[in-house]
């Protein structure tokens, strides 16, 4: 099929004469076809373009496509058709004021006054920093009852609100409220100098850190013609791995302590703090802080270091074989992992989930194997989708990706990798040019985009965490599941507070 | 009459002790070293020193939950013959006074948690009312099988001297099922896993934990306390149970009771390490399977003791 959008590649700098202005209805029909025909989005944002407000679209098949038009006052809904809009649009609405009519869930995301001063589309008073000020939804009759958790919580985690509508022990509905972590980073980062960039982008997300650092650093390459040597991508593809594994042992450690079964939620949290060392070992930080920089990175993989790595990744490869089999043996376990919180194919297409969540609910998308950015093109990623769904397919898609992670890394430490390490250094970037970046974090698609003005200055950072996605999979597989199952449930999307907030 | 009280008071003195068992056995299968064995008693010291913390909107009531449930939990412990001693008091039907003592002190557990009007607090206390209901009807079925075999409804003609291995030379084989069903309900009675997780900060998955989240400081010892007594109380009557022999020197006695008791805590400790907790809609069947066991028994002795 034919579409005004324009074909983009993956980290590819444009020009931005060359991206399509539409007219919006052109707009408007021409994103709401690919998306109704299996596309997924990417990025949908508004910008300011001198006096002018515009939006843009980076929608997603089998390519990634691109287009704007001059942004509407109010405009019908896109969500009301094709569901995968329904954040983006909202957001749309709460950092530029433009309203979309007919909006079935019209309600802030992260609970900000826009920076437009234009007339707040809630009708929320900002003089309170409460995000969770708001009328949530409310099931009437009898034997319901409503249980709000957070924003402060039991454990040592981020925070946000939940609001259960249940009857007795059955969850009717789960409303999450984010937004308490919102630190303006789309608008800091539109300030700071070229030279803090690379810092910031490591802080949206602190476990995330590689993810989001990377597809910094392969825009500003992109937009500043800066090819990094073949050694720095493998060593980057090793990071981004590395965090992977140290998140997904972290994750399958939670989910067997939320179920109380204690031996291997010890032995994964000892493993998840090994793999974190091997970070260590790679760049001086557990979480990978400091190595990847525009150019390349800032650590080589000297003779010694690589051999030291392998010889840890040996001794704990059988180590994490043998809990994975402990973990996955148990009937007990696997008598809770089924059948709970299932998101059906179907429902997982609409909320457009990415990363594991997807993967489990069937949707096989994987950044990695589809718009392949660093090493991975040389690299056979399998597809790891899992019919179910539920807990135990989540888990489950964990489970392959971490031994699958492991041989990924064994292989790319084989043979001597060699790199010319760069530093923290200022550049300039071009004008009035365009770039997206996304890459396969291990919760997800991580997306950065940068559009820069006339003289060379950010107009845009669009940032988008795989969570902003996956947030509403957790309410949905909350539905008509026991509220006891909740914590189960939410270790086994483990998505991230402040990659949503920004 | 002394050595009972000297007894009773002991039990509540070394309650805490053999809860810690649970812990070590749990951080042996963990591959941790596990907190020291002294740990509950340093824990009840620390909240004894602390002062507590009412919030405005709780009454009388909520201050008398912990009490009540101490005060209930060492009452029982009166009635309990400890490695094979009679108690302090015994009287015929006994047993159902003790069943519904510890029914007054869970009535209060309840009534504090309702009394914050916490949604947590409330569905805590959904729970551990609808559970022990369950038990409550897998003990009567214990009691009638007591019944059958003794004809008398006293504590201390079950589990004092020689009586109880009396009971298993009488019914060894349907004695066994007693003894399953009644550790299916000390599990759940002391909100262990694989009903309850006492080791969880996950209040919505939380049973009994829930319930004291708004007890502080010298109340919560209380109601720990409380907990210690009342996992002894079962244990105890299982390690009688397991070790029956009697021998006439007290020392034996003795070191045959402590043995019984460092049995049944250990079980406990594994059973909660190598299997998970079961999914709340599952546990009724797991505690109705103690009701099936007790009935099995029955039915058993009904052919045994004509």
């Amino acid at each position: 099929m034919t579409t005004a959008f324009l074909k983009i590649s993956n980290g590819e700098t444009i020009e931005r004469k060359k991206i399509p202005h539409l007219s919006f209805d052109q707009f408007r029909e021409n994103a709401l076809n690919i998306v109704k025909e299996g596309g997924k989005v990417v990025q949908y944002f508004a910008y300011e373009d001198g006096e002018a407000l515009k939006l843009m679209a980076v929608l997603r098949n089998n390519d990634l496509l691109v287009a704007g038009c001059d942004a509407p006052k109010t405009y019908p809904s896109f969500t009301n058709t094709c569901e995968p809009f329904h954040l983006f649009e909202r957001e749309i609405a709460e950092q530029f004021g433009i309203r979309p009519e007919g909006h079935p869930w019209l309600k802030m995301v992260r609970y900000h006054a826009n920076c437009q001063g234009a007339p707040d589309v809630f009708g929320n008073d900002y003089n309170q920093d409460i995000p969770g000020n708001y009328n949530y939804y409310q099931v009437e009759g009898d034997e319901i009852h409503e249980v709000a958790v957070g924003p402060v919580h039991a454990g040592v985690i981020e925070p946000g609100h939940f609001r259960f509508n249940c009857i007795g022990e059955r969850v009717l509905h789960l409303e999450i409220q984010l937004g308490y972590q919102h630190r303006g980073v789309e608008n800091l980062l539109h300030k700071v100098t070229a030279k803090r960039l690379p810092i910031l982008a490591e802080s949206i997300a602190g476990d995330t850190t590689i993810g989001h650092s990377l597809c910094m650093a392969q825009a500003v390459e992109s937009l500043t013609s800066v090819q990094p040597d073949i050694g720095a991508k493998i060593i980057r593809t090793i990071a981004l791995e590395l965090e992977r594994l140290a998140n997904h042992i972290g994750d399958l450690g939670a989910l067997s302590g939320d179920v109380a079964f204690l031996p291997p939620a010890n032995y994964f949290g000892r493993l998840r703090g090994d793999f974190l060392n091997l970070s260590l070992l790679v760049c001086g930080n557990r979480f990978g802080k400091g190595l990847v920089r525009p150019g390349g990175v800032r650590f080589d993989l000297a003779d010694d270091v690589r051999a030291t790595l392998g010889e840890r990744l040996a001794e704990l490869k059988p180590q994490v074989e043998h809990v994975l089999e402990l973990l996955f043996g148990a009937s007990t376990v696997r008598a809770r992992f089924e059948d709970c919180g299932s998101v059906s194919n179907h429902a997982g297409e609409k909320l457009g989930l990415v990363g594991p969540a997807g993967r489990a609910s069937g949707i096989a998308y994987d950044v990695r194997r589809c718009f392949p950015t660093e090493y991975y093109g040389q690299i056979q990623i399998p597809e790891n989708a899992k019919p179910t769904g539920d807990v135990y397919a989540r888990a489950r898609v964990r489970y392959d990706e971490v031994l699958q992670s492991m041989n990924m890394i064994q292989s790319l430490i084989d043979a001597p990798i060699e790199t010319q390490c760069v530093e923290n250094g200022s550049f300039d970037l071009p004008p009035s040019a365009f770039v997206v970046s996304i890459n396969e974090a291990w919760r997800g698609e991580v997306s950065h985009l940068v559009l820069t003005d006339e003289k060379g200055k950010i107009l845009r950072y669009k940032v988008k965490d795989p969570s902003f996605h996956n947030w509403n999979g957790l309410a949905m597989s909350l539905r008509d599941t026991g509220i006891s199952d909740f914590p189960l449930n939410n270790k086994s999307f483990n998505l991230s507070y402040c990659g949503y907030d920004l | 009459m002394i050595e009972s009280v000297i007894l009773w008071f002991l039990a509540i003195l070394i309650a805490p002790f053999f809860s810690a068992v649970i812990l070590k056995v749990k951080a042996f299968f963990g591959g941790k070293k596990g907190p020291p064995l002294l740990i509950n008693y340093y824990t009840l010291i620390k909240l004894f020193k602390k002062g507590s913390v009412y919030s405005n909107s709780t009454t009388l009531v909520f201050k008398l939950g912990p009490i009540i449930s101490l005060a209930t939990a060492v009452t029982v412990l009166m009635f309990l013959p400890i490695a094979g001693y009679t108690p302090i008091f015994s009287f015929n039907g006994d047993v159902i006074f003790i069943m519904y003592i510890m029914g007054l002190g869970r009535f209060f557990t309840i009534a504090a948690a309702m009394d914050t009007a916490s949604p947590f607090e409330g569905m805590g206390a959904a729970r551990e009312a609808y559970f022990p209901i369950i038990c409550e009807a897998a003990m009567f079925m214990i009691l009638i099988f007591f019944y059958r075999l003794t004809g008398e409804l006293q504590l201390a003609s079950f589990f004092t001297g020689g009586n109880t291995l009396g009971l298993w030379n009488m019914a060894g084989a349907p004695l066994l099922f007693i003894v399953i069903a009644f550790f299916i309900i000390l599990l759940t009675e002391n909100s262990r896993v694989p009903v309850d997780d006492p080791a969880t900060h996950l209040e919505l998955t939380m049973i009994h934990e829930v319930m004291v989240l708004d007890h502080s400081g010298p109340d919560f010892g209380l109601i720990e306390l409380g907990s210690f007594c009342k996992l002894f109380f079962y244990a105890t009557i299982i390690s009688r149970l397991i070790l029956p022999f009697d021998f006439g020197v007290p020392a034996f006695g003795f070191a045959l009771f402590v043995l019984g008791l460092f049995i049944v805590y250990l079980a406990i400790g594994v059973t909660e390490s190598v299997i998970a907790r079961y999914r709340m809609d599952k546990v009724p069947q797991f505690v109705l399977t103690s009701f099936a066991l007790a009935f099995f028994a029955i039915i058993i002795s009904l052919e045994f003791i004509k």
